[in-house]
């Protein structure tokens, strides 16, 4: 496969193609400027001083040691910042329990990780001796870890002031779900969990912080998904105005979800630089990633399927129980919210009832992480149909056609109160089923079986929520923002409410400009993540950039083409013009203005256009009127080693309907990050903590991070049905990979292992689980 | 108390005082100014810290600074030569080898060390060769696809 070098020409188009990234030469020479390679005069290291318990009180804190250390130059406890407003969280739920959740720890501490002091230093290696140097008497209590213990009576209680570790019930249900189960013909019912992940993004945290003594304002450095949300937010937790703050998010090494936050480090390091006086540094630690950045997932959920004998699938009734951690991040318990409104997945069935509670427990907050509520429901929900076609000895694949929603019915309005925007689910099935060569597999298979060979075929049709998504649904505002402005010299300048971190939108936005204003790709700068030059925007997540971001930064562009076009008319002397390929033209009399010749009149103002005036910027804050709803088919094909329990991926085939393609070669790669993400999940990660509340899975040597030796190769395809819901019929596709991904693995070990008698195993699929059954029988 | 260490980094000398706990990564980051090689887990897991150390691709998060001396460091910023792009970091950006880009100067680094090794190798060559650098963002398919096309770059122009 090919891929096409940036062109010279401006008439070529460039949306739909394979061009490759404008922004990859500063990071494959090492050029690139992360929240670490920030150097200011004077620069002062911060570290911290965690707790080791999973719950304890705080008798005392001796710093002085510590502050004995030369070099110290400040350490701070919690009774320093007790003024400082609580680490924030962003969702209303009734009866939802907040509690306050300072930047350091007051009296208690409520899992391994939390922050218990600061200290300041000339050096990062003095800062981290001095962090050993203090000592904290602790007296440890009891802690529970596991959700469903967490829930007992008998539990103690994470925040003893709430008397239980509930902290809120959720409930929703449409049509008539007891009428759905009392006239089944069948029910499945399933237990099926969804485990802790840790999100490790390659670059782990990171925070500078500058205080500008002379103009009183605050420069906060921060890798995040987030940089307005977090002005605002920051601001607020440190009682400054909004406007004294600038946040700047340099080049961010992956977040996957992780940083879309806003964090105690953040406040506290931008008080601490505003005490001291010194632009002050912290850098998280891969330890303290894992014990202090957020976790994803964290269910354990009570499905039930209701089905005709025919294969109908008339209800569902679920219990999720939702593993919250010791604290409300930004959005905790909203990410559960996500799995409910998800339940109806691709199919057509009216009856849903589910109760969803969320569980205090002495762990690290759970919190977005790739899919972010979607692939817990997704996981279950291609789960238990696949237990219901072996329940009524369907073909899966046939029993996913027989209830999916109709291509003549959408949009179509789901019992949880969404509205698909459109789809055509059967096409990936059909797609994916012709490259796999489904029908022949099942002859393999057959063949296999009667070998004693346990091969399986694991299939998942998955949709999700994406471009997020219209403000009405969302804690803070769903639209975003683009400014498009034309420079005197023609080059065009974009400035990006969304921040992307790896995701390419340096290329892609600069595809969209280069077609609709007719320039080549180096005229165009893309500008994100300093709010002291952007306009506010939302940020870079729930695959909105393109969908949300895309759609604001074409409208906008849409404006440019007017103004520039009323210049032409007026330059031409004719309102016979169009805008076109770079230049505006008059059909009538045959003569043509360039992009460059329009900007500079624009700019020089010598001559304006009536009502019209001078320059060339357009900002529009764009609002979507509804989520996208991609959707897809993945397959795959596994052998199951009785030996070892080693499982052996033969074909991965994923055929993903994410709208419109912007460039297919950043597509792919999206798709196989979000495939290896979900695979590492269905095979191979898993946050664990014992009882004492100790994260056991604490640094990577004990964390498996997918490998290269442990993927597949990822046969990717796709079909494109555009979304109604934006300009350029995008729809999303950060997280499809992850979402479509676990299901179908899974669903390929179930089916190998089936003529064992396996109907289900929840993931990680070890090899030792997975021996285990082979070797123990029926589950 | 602290010794002299001598390190020719990309073909330049760098002598520093340097306490015998420091870190290789710190001592290219801190004292030599580089930015390429990135801390992602100072336990050697997961190699976007990746240097060659006398052509041998070594994980500088787990040396010290001192066992450095006298020899030579490559890091991503000596890849590229007069502006020129290396042919690996060209197939990595033709291929979409890099999303984040954080793990990418390390990759690259062990990438040199398995095509100077062996110059066509095949799919299952190449996972092992970079299994000591983790990428949270590709999948790897695109890093496999490119060091094919580095191969195949390289060559064509030996």
């Amino acid at each position: 496969m090919s891929t096409i070098s940036v062109p010279s020409t401006k008439t070529e188009k460039l949306v739909g193609k394979r061009v490759r990234r404008k922004e990859d030469p500063r990071l494959l020479t090492g050029t690139a400027t992360y929240v670490e390679d920030l150097k200011l005069p004077d620069l002062h290291h911060a570290a911290i001083v965690r707790s080791p318990h999973g719950a304890a009180r705080i008798n005392r804190i001796d710093t002085s040691a510590a502050k004995a250390l030369p070099g110290v130059v400040a350490v701070f406890t919690g009774a320093d910042v007790r003024d400082i407003g609580g680490v924030p969280c962003g969702v209303t739920l009734p009866g939802l329990k907040v509690p306050k959740h300072h930047v350091l720890a007051q009296n208690r501490v409520y899992y391994v990780g939390h922050a218990v002091a600061v200290v300041v230093a000339t050096d990062r290696y003095i800062a981290r001796d001095a962090a050993d140097l203090i000592e904290v008497d602790y007296d440890p209590t009891p802690a529970v870890t596991d959700p469903e213990k967490a829930m007992a009576e008998s539990s103690p209680v994470v925040h003893p002031d709430f008397g239980s570790n509930i902290a809120f019930v959720y409930e929703q249900a449409g049509g008539d779900v007891d009428t759905a189960f009392a006239e089944a013909d069948v029910v499945v019912k399933q237990r099926i969990t969804s485990q802790r992940l840790i999100p490790t993004a390659l670059e782990t945290r990171g925070v500078v912080a500058q205080w500008h003594k002379g103009e009183r304002h605050i420069t906060l450095w921060s890798s995040t998904q987030i940089p307005h949300l977090m002005r605002s937010l920051v601001a607020g937790m440190l009682g400054i105005a909004e406007n004294d703050l600038r946040v700047i998010t340099p080049e961010v090494g992956g977040g996957f979800g992780s940083k879309l936050n806003v964090y105690a480090e953040e406040a506290l390091i931008a008080w601490v630089a505003m005490n001291i006086g010194k632009p002050v540094k912290w850098i998280e630690s891969r330890r303290e990633n894992y014990m202090c950045t957020i976790h994803g997932r964290g269910h354990v959920d009570y499905y039930e399927l209701a089905a005709k004998r025919d294969g109908t699938i008339t209800g569902m009734r679920v219990k999720l129980i939702q593993d919250l951690g010791a604290y409300h991040q930004l959005l905790t318990p909203l990410i559960p919210v996500l799995s409910v409104l998800m339940l109806p997945g691709l199919y057509r069935f009216r009856n849903v009832k589910a109760e969803l509670v969320g569980v205090f427990t002495n762990a690290v907050p759970t919190d977005a992480y790739r899919g972010a509520g979607r692939p817990e429901a997704t996981h279950a929900i291609e789960r238990i149909v696949d237990m219901l076609a072996a329940e009524l000895k369907m073909d899966p694949l046939e029993l996913r056609l027989k209830n999916f929603i109709k291509n003549e019915e959408f949009p179509f309005s789901t019992a949880t109160g969404l509205l698909y925007d459109s789809g055509n689910y059967s096409a990936p099935v059909f797609k994916a089923a012709e490259i796999v060569g489904y029908k022949k597999l099942r002859e393999e298979q057959k063949a296999a079986r009667a070998e004693g060979r346990l091969m399986g075929i694991g299939v998942s049709t998955y949709g999700e929520v994406c471009a997020m998504g219209p403000s009405a649904a969302m804690p803070a505002g769903g639209w975003e923002s683009a400014t498009v402005r034309v420079e005197p010299s023609g080059k065009v300048t974009v400035l990006t409410g969304t921040s992307p971190h790896g995701q390419g939108e340096e290329t892609t936005f600069a595809q969209i400009v280069a077609d609709e204003l007719g320039v080549s790709l180096d005229d165009v700068r893309i500008v994100h993540g300093d709010t002291a030059v952007v306009q506010y925007g939302i940020g870079t997540f729930g695959s909105r950039n393109t969908a949300v971001g895309g759609a604001a930064l074409y409208e906008a562009l849409q404006e440019v083409k007017a103004k520039l076009t009323r210049f032409g008319a007026m330059m031409l002397q004719t309102d016979d013009v169009l805008y076109e390929n770079g230049c505006c033209h008059s059909p009538s009399n045959g003569k043509q203005v360039t992009l460059q010749q329009i900007s500079g009149q624009a700019y020089l103002a010598t001559k304006l256009p009536p009502q019209t005036e001078p320059g060339i910027s357009v900002t529009k804050f764009w609002e979507p009127p509804n989520f996208t709803f991609p959707f897809g088919a993945h397959i795959c094909v596994t052998e199951v080693d009785r030996d070892t329990g080693h499982i052996d991926i033969k074909r991965y085939v994923c055929v993903d309907d994410c709208g419109k393609l912007i460039n297919p070669l950043l597509v792919a790669g999206q798709v196989h990050g979000g495939v290896a993400q979900g695979l590492g999940q269905a095979l191979w990660e898993q946050a664990v903590y014992d009882d004492s509340g100790q994260l056991i899975t604490g640094e990577l040597t004990d964390y498996a991070v997918p490998k290269a030796t442990m993927m597949p190769w990822i046969e990717s395809e796709h079909t494109e049905t555009p979304s109604p819901v934006n300009p350029l019929g995008v729809k999303g596709v950060g997280e499809a990979g992850t979402i479509g991904c676990s299901p179908a693995m899974v669903n390929s070990v179930v089916d190998a292992l089936s003529p064992l008698g396996v109907k289900h195993i929840d993931m990680p699929l070890t090899s030792e689980k997975i021996w285990k059954l082979i070797h123990a029988g029926v589950n | 108390m602290t010794h002299t260490v001598s390190v020719t980094v990309n073909g330049v000398r760098h002598t520093h005082d340097v306490a015998p706990r420091m870190l290789l990564i710190h001592f290219l980051r801190d004292l030599v100014g580089a930015t390429g090689p990135h801390t992602g887990c100072e336990t050697s897991v997961c190699g976007s810290c990746t240097v060659l150390l006398d052509g041998m691709a070594v994980k500088s998060c787990a040396l010290f600074a001192v066992q450095a001396d006298g020899r030579e460091v490559t890091t991503v910023e000596g890849l590229a030569t007069n502006g020129k792009l290396h042919p690996i970091q060209e197939a990595f950006w033709n291929e979409h080898a890099v999303q984040c880009g954080f793990c990418t100067p390390g990759m690259l680094m062990s990438v040199k060390q398995l095509l100077d090794r062996n110059p066509n190798p095949t799919e299952s060559d190449i996972r092992h060769g970079i299994e000591g650098n983790l990428c949270r963002c590709t999948g790897y398919q695109h890093i496999v696809n490119a060091v094919k096309s580095a191969a195949a770059l390289q060559g064509a122009t030996r």
